[in-house]
């Protein structure tokens, strides 16, 4: 899907065929941004819309966004999930104002044009005219004026939308790999528990890189090692999907090693008296999968994160709001199926993360560190070489591997 | 002191607290066993259970300012709270709902100030030794967005 507006070649952006440089100006210059909106998000990708249980009544809508564009995903009496893009076919304002709702039709408050569930252009007030006078053409064809549909793919209740007719199926678009960790965590039906929204200071891509930077983990985010929270007795690695747009980060218990380490840990932990926390309650969680993983972070591209820190569930969307400007919606889940008192856990846990994380609040600062440092530096780069210059699979976390597989991806989608 | 001299007393003590950085007190104006929450008007309308900060102990409120202090990364900034007057909801000799609203701007060192949260405290005060506490404050903002991230209390 090309259009003829795009004015930089994306290609003309890099210097060199490596991943292990970025050039700054990726990250502020608007017709990369422009380039990006056709391309990445109108085009063959599976861009996050909601979840299955956000619309699970016939007629229940919501609107949300695809990059910048926005969009109406609703469920109709056929049961089937309709996504179209939230704008008038005549003069082009908004068709559905709320955040969510329920609707038997939708209908422009301009002009009163209508549309129904399935967003084709149902209706236009005074059509015929008014007492013979006036209307439509009878030449103007209703069927042709629909607002632009987007594919929809379920996938474990996550519903994904695609305004692409080339994208493949979401389980391909996803690999294998990608599938079962999604799988591993929403393999039950899930229940919102709560909805925030942070807004960030950076370009969207800033953020998405963050997640996929298992790097700067234990360097920026200090809460776990400050109160000594780590176990010494983990590994972890890093999963990256064949595209290099996907990934999974995780970390698990060791369990030979917990065996030998678990008595030096605890005198560690003695050591540092002072940094305990006080109520030791705040993390305390139970186990719920039996393959050990106690934190997952998965990535699809462009935009969605899913979250597993131990019992803390977590989707997060990741919005552009112009250049300089993200919009990240968290929604947590839990289980429908929780006890009250594994509800309690997950609300409890769930101080780690969003706007006030404990591991995540500096997350919604960098960015705009990044992009406040970069103001004079457009003919720069940024280094990306930790763990050398492939975007592949890898064990432990000292490596940038994940965001090589982002550029990969991003030049690929760019250039095509 | 009438309940409601006693409330808007307790209020600027609160916001004087947070505002001149003795967030060391903070946790005081609470009860040991508490729930204090920090949410929006969507949440709570839709009955949503989660907070961005969601404590139920004081100990917890404590923690908070100690991951503040040693742990948590963020620039330099504070906040200026002004607390409206408080709508009492009920009263008895033993405790006092109210509903307070609040505004809090951020001042970050470079200088810049902006409306960083408006909103109200669903608050519970129980009467101890003449004292007043909080056993619940949940802050309601009006916005559901949060700019950039919540360090300091609300």
């Amino acid at each position: 899907m090309h259009s003829s507006k795009t004015t930089t070649p994306p290609s003309a952006l890099w210097s060199r065929d490596t991943l292990t440089r970025v050039p700054f100006t990726v990250y502020d210059d608007p017709s990369v941004y422009q380039t990006e909106q056709e391309r990445l998000f109108h085009g063959p990708t599976w861009n996050y819309l909601c979840l299955e249980a956000d619309i699970s009544e016939t007629g229940s809508y919501l609107t949300t966004f695809v990059g910048e564009t926005p969009v109406v995903v609703v469920r109709d009496d056929d049961g089937e999930i309709y996504a179209f893009e939230n704008r008038c076919s005549h003069r082009g304002a908004l068709i559905a104002l709320e955040k969510s709702g329920k609707a038997d039709n939708f209908q422009c408050v301009y002009h009163a044009w209508s549309y129904n569930r399935q967003g084709e252009l149902t209706g236009i007030a005074f059509e015929n005219g008014v007492k013979g006078k006036g209307g439509m053409p009878a030449s103007f064809d209703k069927s042709a004026h629909n607002p632009r549909p987007l594919r929809i793919a379920v996938y474990c209740g996550l519903v994904f939308g695609s305004f692409s007719e080339d994208v493949p199926s979401i389980e391909e678009y996803l690999g294998d790999e990608i599938c079962e960790r999604i799988e591993r965590v929403l393999h039950k039906p899930v229940e919102v528990i709560g909805r925030f929204t942070q807004a960030l200071p950076n370009n969207w891509k800033l953020y998405f890189e963050n997640v996929k930077d298992s790097y700067h983990a234990s360097l920026l985010h200090l809460f776990f090692t400050t109160f000594e929270l780590n176990r010494l007795s983990q590994r972890g690695g890093v999963i990256i999907d064949e595209s290099g747009g996907h990934h999974v980060s995780y970390s698990m218990i060791d369990r030979e090693a917990e065996k030998d380490a678990s008595y030096k840990e605890q005198g560690l932990r003695s050591d540092t008296e002072n940094y305990r926390l006080k109520d030791p309650t705040l993390l305390a969680g139970f186990e719920e999968y039996d393959d050990g993983v106690t934190l997952q972070i998965l990535s699809v591209f462009p935009g969605f994160v899913l979250q597993q820190i131990q019992n803390c569930l977590a989707i997060r969307q990741v919005l552009p709001r112009g250049t300089g400007r993200t919009e990240l919606n968290w929604t947590y889940i839990g289980y429908t199926d929780d006890t009250p008192e594994q509800r309690e856990t997950r609300l409890k846990q769930s101080n780690l993360i969003g706007p006030a994380g404990f591991i995540s609040m500096e997350d919604g600062a960098v960015g705009g560190f990044v992009q406040r440092g970069i103001a004079g530096a457009r003919e720069l780069e940024a280094i990306v070489e930790m763990g050398g210059d492939s975007a592949e699979s890898s064990e432990g976390r000292a490596t940038e591997a994940s965001i090589r597989g982002f550029w990969k991806a991003y030049r690929q989608y760019m250039s095509a | 002191m009438t309940d409601l001299m006693q409330l808007c007393a307790f209020n600027a003590a609160y916001a004087n607290t947070i505002d001149s950085d003795a967030l060391e007190i903070w946790p005081t104006y609470f009860t040991e066993i508490c729930h204090y929450r920090v949410t929006h008007i969507e949440n709570e309308r839709e009955g949503l259970a989660a907070g961005i900060v969601y404590a139920n102990s004081r100990a917890m409120l404590e923690d908070r300012i100690s991951a503040l202090r040693e742990a948590n990364i963020y620039e330099r900034h504070s906040y200026r709270h002004m607390i409206g007057m408080p709508l009492i909801t009920a009263s008895s000799d033993d405790a006092i709902e109210a509903s307070t609203p609040f505004m809090v701007a951020r001042i970050m060192h470079t200088g810049q100030t902006e409306l960083f949260a408006t909103g109200s405290y669903q608050d519970k005060f129980v009467r101890t030794d003449g004292k007043l506490l909080l056993s619940r404050r949940v802050a309601v903002c009006d916005s559901t967005v949060t700019d950039t991230l919540l360090a300091l209390p609300l």
